[in-house]
């Protein structure tokens, strides 16, 4: 979906003849060019995993944090402008802040998603400033309300979610979210499906190095917002490589299948991979091979 | 004995000289109070309604100056109503007691007022909260104004947990008939208001109906 503006797109407070505006499409752009993050909503609490690439082994390790707490019970996943983000963090915890001290509770999520997202939209009205350059996903829990999901991205629209993913690999990673039944889950089961999600939508080849950050909130924690515990994240993240080397296994095995299937079937079978090229159609035969490979993603 | 010519009545402070009540069951809470206004020692208005509502199911017992009173309970009840529209659900009895605070600590050098903020919410059922003096604590009952003082005894003697609505509500009219007798600024009739899941309701319980103690 690129397109260029020329002349529509020097500033946010300028339409384009078909009714867009450029400058926050191209905001949006920034997201994508960042590392996926993804946020996962259960029966009983709510779980963050982002792919933090290592841009240099000098770093520090944890550092250029991308997971941010919001308050005691609000966690936020960010990706796009790390600056951006950081500084919204802030705006974030000022909403909260001053919530509760007017209020004298926790702040409701949809309330904190709500102002958070106005504020972003302040700044696609005007030329003298540009819109954040950031999505991001909050998520928090309470005893009353359960998990809630919300997630905001720079034109300032909110909504809720079940599962939402952010970043370069944010199609490959909603496929693989809508493949689980979170309703059912719990937040220890999901920790290990966000952490296989994670090195799922990992491009090896054009990313190298990355690390994982992986946060929750929910029963477990008892409503606050943590970094996962050391033993459950060496055991999401086993899990998570081992889920994959299974996969790289059973690829193979597809690709021997599918191999046979085309020296000894003389007519396509029903329900034949409409991605299958090879013209076994014309050649009952089945001399021609064609080589499936299923590498389920990116 | 009369040593006043009269007119000070019209110089000095209209009080709330005032008893005021409200207790905590499983399920609600009960509100009461007089109903006597006073400006030194002049009744200026004897049927004043001291149950102030700051929401729906959120009410308030206004004591100390009136207008101080009246006027927090009216601010409070417009930051109520923009806050329930903002989260969209019914707000907190917490977030009205504090907001109620906020004002009465900000305030509290030019203000001279107490009001007891009492209520039912869907998370924790029914609760009272104290804010005297811009402190903020919540209790099973509170009582206020200036007949409290000669109840103290007897609310600490016979108040229990749960009791039920019914009980409560004679506990309060107990209370209130009792300060209401040996209090010069407390008088009139008593306004008592019930607050639970179903609903809200005001009554009134008129001088001669309230319940009569040892010298009557």
């Amino acid at each position: 979906m690129s397109s260029i503006g020329t002349g529509y797109d020097l500033s946010a407070s300028t339409f384009s003849p078909d009714g867009r505006v450029f400058q926050v499409e191209y905001a949006m752009k920034a997201v994508e060019n960042s590392s996926t993050a993804i946020a996962i909503r259960c029966k009983d609490g709510v779980v963050f995993g982002v792919e933090k690439l290592v841009l240099s082994k000098l770093y520090e390790q944890g550092s250029n944090k991308r997971i941010f707490n919001i308050d005691r019970h609000v966690g936020m996943a960010v990706a796009g402008l790390l600056a951006d983000a950081r500084s919204l963090s802030e705006v974030a915890r000022d909403e909260a802040s001053s919530f509760r001290s007017s209020y004298g509770h926790d702040i409701p999520l949809k309330h904190l998603s709500d102002r958070v997202a106005m504020y972003v939209h302040a700044y696609t009205l005007y030329s003298a400033v540009r819109p954040f350059g950031c999505s991001f996903i909050l998520g928090s829990y309470d005893k009353d309300d359960g998990p809630q999901l919300y997630m905001v991205d720079p034109s300032g629209i909110s909504h809720g979610y079940w599962g939402c993913a952010i970043g370069k690999a944010k199609q490959a990673a909603k496929t693989e979210i809508e493949k689980l039944q979170m309703k059912e889950m719990t937040c220890r089961e999901l920790v290990k499906e966000v952490a296989k999600i994670i090195y799922i939508v990992h491009d090896e080849v054009k990313d190298k190095a990355f690390e994982l950050e992986l946060s929750w909130v929910g029963e477990v924690t008892n409503g606050r917002h943590q970094l996962i515990p050391e033993e459950v994240r060496q055991e999401a993240e086993k899990y998570a490589k081992d889920s994959l080397e299974e996969e790289d296994d059973s690829d193979e095995d597809n690709m021997r299948w599918h191999v046979s299937q085309r020296l000894h079937s003389t007519a396509p079978a029903a329900g034949e991979s409409p991605t299958e090229r090879g013209a076994f159609r014309d050649k009952p035969q089945g001399t021609m091979l064609s080589l499936q490979f299923n590498h389920g993603i990116v | 004995m009369l040593q006043e010519t009269g007119t000070e009545w019209l110089s000095q402070e209209v009080k709330t000289g005032t008893t005021i009540i409200a207790v905590e069951f499983d399920g609600g809470v009960v509100l009461g109070s007089d109903s006597r206004v006073s400006a030194g020692a002049s009744v200026v208005n004897r049927v004043m309604n001291k149950l102030s509502p700051l929401h729906d199911k959120i009410y308030c017992a206004l004591s100390g100056s009136a207008a101080d009173a009246q006027t927090i309970a009216e601010v409070v009840h417009y930051q109520l109503d923009v806050h329930s529209i903002e989260i969209d659900e019914d707000p907190q009895v917490r977030s009205a007691a504090t907001l109620v605070r906020n004002i009465s600590y900000k305030y509290k050098e030019e203000l001279s007022a107490h009001l007891i903020v009492a209520g039912w919410d869907r998370r924790d059922g029914g609760q009272v909260f104290a804010t005297l003096s811009g402190l903020l604590t919540r209790q099973p009952f509170a009582v206020g104004g200036s007949g409290s003082s000669y109840v103290y005894g007897f609310v600490d003697a016979e108040f229990r947990r749960g009791m039920s609505k019914e009980e409560c509500q004679q506990f309060v009219v107990n209370t209130l008939s009792l300060a209401i007798n040996r209090d010069g600024s407390s008088g009139g009739v008593a306004y008592i208001v019930s607050i639970d899941e179903h609903g809200t309701e005001e009554k009134v319980v008129l001088g001669n109906d309230l319940p009569t103690f040892f010298d009557q």
